[in-house]
Order: structure tokens, then sequence, then C-alpha cells
């Protein structure tokens, strides 16, 4: 069935795999992408204008951390010009208050801070890094530009208990929105799941948190909070349907339609480089693979809810079930969700002091680790820093 | 500040007017709001430089075949909408 697929409505332009961090549930793939195989600028800005010929709204620049790029202010000025919104999401670390300015005078519209924790302690365990301080720095400065804020935090076993002080700096800071988003478990996180799945008990008490002040800072900030889906009933309507509204570019330009998609064996993707944007939306095989409903299996197949959620996400089937176009395993109509129960029940039935002593499952990848920042934290499974 | 007729409404930081495929968008973090008609007349007055006394009386100019008191409402809606959807704040009419 040749499905018309609708407009794209964002571009998610990792720009590079290179960052100052190293955390333990980075979405990056485990193999990374090196500078030599970066995308110019020129390639960039075509992708730019491609994509709102497209009906593009957005341009969100992410990474690995998008400010490694040295032509960072022209690629803003760039998607600019091609009538982008422009989201950076960074972890602040190389910038000054200088390059801030430069930055928004370049026309930057909106900027996401990423926190991997309310402390230092922590943020560091997480991310291989002392960074913690440099973000509350950042933060600072950001009152004195026009530029949207919103403040990132990953939530995990090892931070869920820190919401009201993650709260409190988001109060005082300048940011009119608030991303409570549970690690989702691909990549590296999925390699580190062990140790970063919260308790039930402990979700469920976040939860409360974040309404109470959901409904406390109504009209002052904008909090957004994303489960772990492994605790949910239904899966999630990932990437709002497999080529349906986002699009996102690798650093070396193969164009994805999910973050996670090269786990998914025998998916051929479009790379800019050699074909335009509408080309690879409209008729690749990587995007036209899950489109529509022919794909699916049962339970999906019959479900009422096959147009709410799409199936789940075909990475998380692959992972779980060993099959992308089976029914997401965390779904509880899944015959697989025993599995997921499994998990689980394993992690609630660990005593929380003893968590950061259990050997994460590292499977036949620990070797990258070797290159992963000297810790004391070694039960971690480090992102490194590519090339 | 808060809503009120003497305050005056400016689109927040991060938000702005933009246009796709002829499509009038009231563009901000992580969405994005299509404006037709009346909320792109409205929205377009979210500059720091109208009271809402002032896009109430533009609007029930330009929409004078409505009922003045139902415009007004609406637009008061409209405003306390987009105010919660933190793409606008309220001035004190007397930073002008």
């Amino acid at each position: 069935m040749p499905t018309t697929p609708s407009n794209p409505l964002a571009v998610i332009a990792e720009l590079t795999h290179r960052c100052p961090l190293h955390c333990v549930y980075c979405s990056n793939p485990l193999e990374l992408a090196n500078r030599s195989s970066e995308l110019s600028i020129e390639i960039w800005s075509r992708v730019f204008r491609e994509a709102s010929a497209l009906g593009v709204l957005q341009a969100d620049f992410t990474g690995g951390e998008p400010l490694a790029r040295t032509d960072i202010i022209d690629l803003i000025r760039a998607a600019r010009a091609a009538g982008l919104y422009v989201n950076l999401i960074t972890s602040g670390l190389p910038l000054d208050e200088a390059k801030l300015a430069s930055l928004a005078e370049a026309g930057l519209d909106h900027l996401q801070l990423s926190f991997q924790g309310a402390q230092e302690d922590v943020a560091q365990e997480i991310s291989g890094t002392k960074s913690h301080a440099q973000k509350l720095r950042v933060l600072g400065w950001l009152k004195n530009f026009r530029v949207a804020v919103t403040l990132n935090f990953v939530i995990h076993r090892r931070n869920i208990g820190q919401i009201p002080e993650m709260l409190a700096i988001a109060e005082s800071s300048s940011a009119t929105r608030i991303e409570f988003a549970n690690v989702q478990y691909y990549g590296w996180a999925f390699a580190n799941r062990e140790n970063l799945l919260p308790t039930r008990e402990q979700l469920d008490r976040s939860l409360e948190l974040i309404k109470q002040a959901q409904e406390r800072r109504k009209g002052k900030i904008r909090i957004e909070s994303v489960v772990p889906d492994y605790y949910a009933k239904f899966p999630k309507p990932c990437m709002g349907g497999w080529g349906r509204k986002l699009i996102l570019i690798t650093p070396s330009g193969d164009a994805l339609p999910c973050h996670a998609a090269q786990v998914i064996p025998g998916l051929k993707f479009g790379n800019v480089k050699s074909r335009s944007l509408r080309e690879i939306w409209e008729n690749s095989d990587a995007f036209q693979k899950f489109r529509g409903e022919e794909w699916m299996q049962e339970p999906c197949r019959s479900c009422d809810r096959r147009e709410q959620d799409f199936g789940g996400c075909r990475c998380q089937a692959l992972l779980l079930a060993g099959d992308a176009a089976a029914t997401d395993p965390v779904c509880s109509l899944s015959p697989l969700r025993p599995k997921v129960d499994a998990i689980l029940a394993s992690v609630n039935a660990v005593p929380l002091v003893g968590a950061q002593h259990a050997p994460p499952h590292l499977g036949t990848i620990s070797t990258i680790s070797s290159e992963s920042p000297s810790s004391q934290h070694s039960n971690w499974l480090y992102r490194p820093n590519p090339a | 500040m808060t809503l009120d007729l003497n305050s005056v409404p400016r689109l927040a930081p991060g938000c702005r007017l933009g246009e796709n495929n002829k499509q009038q968008v009231l563009l901000m973090p992580e969405r994005a709001l299509r404006l037709n008609g009346p909320s792109l007349e409205i929205v377009q007055r979210c500059d720091g430089a109208h009271t809402v006394q002032e896009v109430v009386s533009d609007l029930q100019k330009l929409y004078s075949k409505a009922d003045p008191q139902k415009v007004e409402s609406d637009i008061l809606g409209y405003l306390s909408l987009l105010h919660e959807q933190r793409a606008l704040d309220f001035e004190s009419s007397k930073q002008l």
C-alpha cells in the first residue's frame, strides 16, 4: 500500500556526536560518528531549506553537544534564514556569556539545558564529568536574553528523589518550561537499564509531586512529564508515529524515522548528501517500512488503539521481542508483556541502597567502555567521546 | 502582572509569528499554533505596544457585525489560553 505521508513538522539535526559528557543513558547509538564524517554547513543549509519547503516548522539542534560544532552560529543563521524555528539542546558546558549573546544574536529561539540531577555528586556520577555548577552559571546568564528556556531533567533511579530540588532550580531561573523526562531504554540506557529503572514506589511518588507542581505553577511554568514506558499500560506513540511528524538526520547525513532506528536490521536509510529530504521522506525504504497499518501484527492489527499509539515503538519491539514489526512488548495487550513485568519485578526486588552495586548487563559491548572516563563508578557503562 | 483591560500583552521570549506554505503560525517551544482570521489579528497586536483594551477595540471594529461583548470575552479567553501555554506575558501599561 503506497501511503502518502503528511508533512514532517520538525527536523532533528544531530549535528555531531562529540560531547564533553559521557551520560550513561545517552540516546546516541552505541556506534558513534567520528568528526571526519560530519556534514558540512553547506549540506546542512540545503537540508534546512528543503525541510522548510517540505512544511517543517522547527529545527532541533542536538548531538552529542551541538556547541562542539565551531560553526554553530552560522548553522543557527542558516536555519533561521530558511524560515525555521531553532531549538538548541545543550549540556551548557561549552558556554560563556559572550557565546550565549552571539547565539541569541544569530536568532536562537529556544534553549534546552539538560540536567543530570539537582546536585553535583549524582550529576557527576551519571555524566562522568563535573558539570552541574556550570549549568547553574548558564541559568544565571540566560536571564539577560530573550530566548525561551526549558530545563530538561532526565529522570532515573538515582535522581528521581530530587524532584523538589529540581523544581527549586527551575523556579530561580527564567525557564518557562520544564521536562521531567524519564529515561527510555535504548542504546546506552538499555545497557545500563538495571541501574537506571526506578522502582514503582519511586515513580508514583515523583508523579504525585509533579502533578502538584503543575497545578501550583500553572501560568508560570509549563511542566511536562514522560514516564518510563516499561511502567505504562499502553505504549507511547513513538515519534508521533513512524514517518508521520519527525525526521532525524545523523551527523553523517543518514535520515532516520527515530533516534534508535539503526538497531533495526535491514533498514536502508537515505542520506541527505545524495538525496533530497522530500525524496527521502516520501520514498525511502526506512520511512515507508512502518508507515500506515499494513505491517502490523496482532494484537495491533485489530486494536482500537492502533491510530493512537501506532503499535508503540519499533525499536523497542526489536530490542525486547527480537522483531521490529511486533507489538511493542510494553503494551499490556502484548503476548510478551510478561518479559517486561519480569524486568520490573527484578528491579523492584533490589533494595534501593544496594542498587548502585548491582552490575549492569553489559553483554558484548562492554569493551567500548575502555575509553570511558576514569571513574570510581565502575558499574556504569559510560558513553565515550568519538574521535 | 495578570490579565486585565489595561495590561499590555507581549509574546513571551521564544514565541513568534512564522509562516509556512502561506499558513501563518505562532511558533513556540516544542509546538506551533495555526493562526486564522481573528486569532492572527489578536496575536499580531501582542507586541508590547497595545493594551488589551486597544486589541478589543480594534477587533470590535474589524468584526463590526459580531456582538461586541462576545468579541471581548473571546479575546480575553484566547489571551488567557496563550498565557497558560506560556506564549504570552502581560506587562503593566505604566511601563509604556
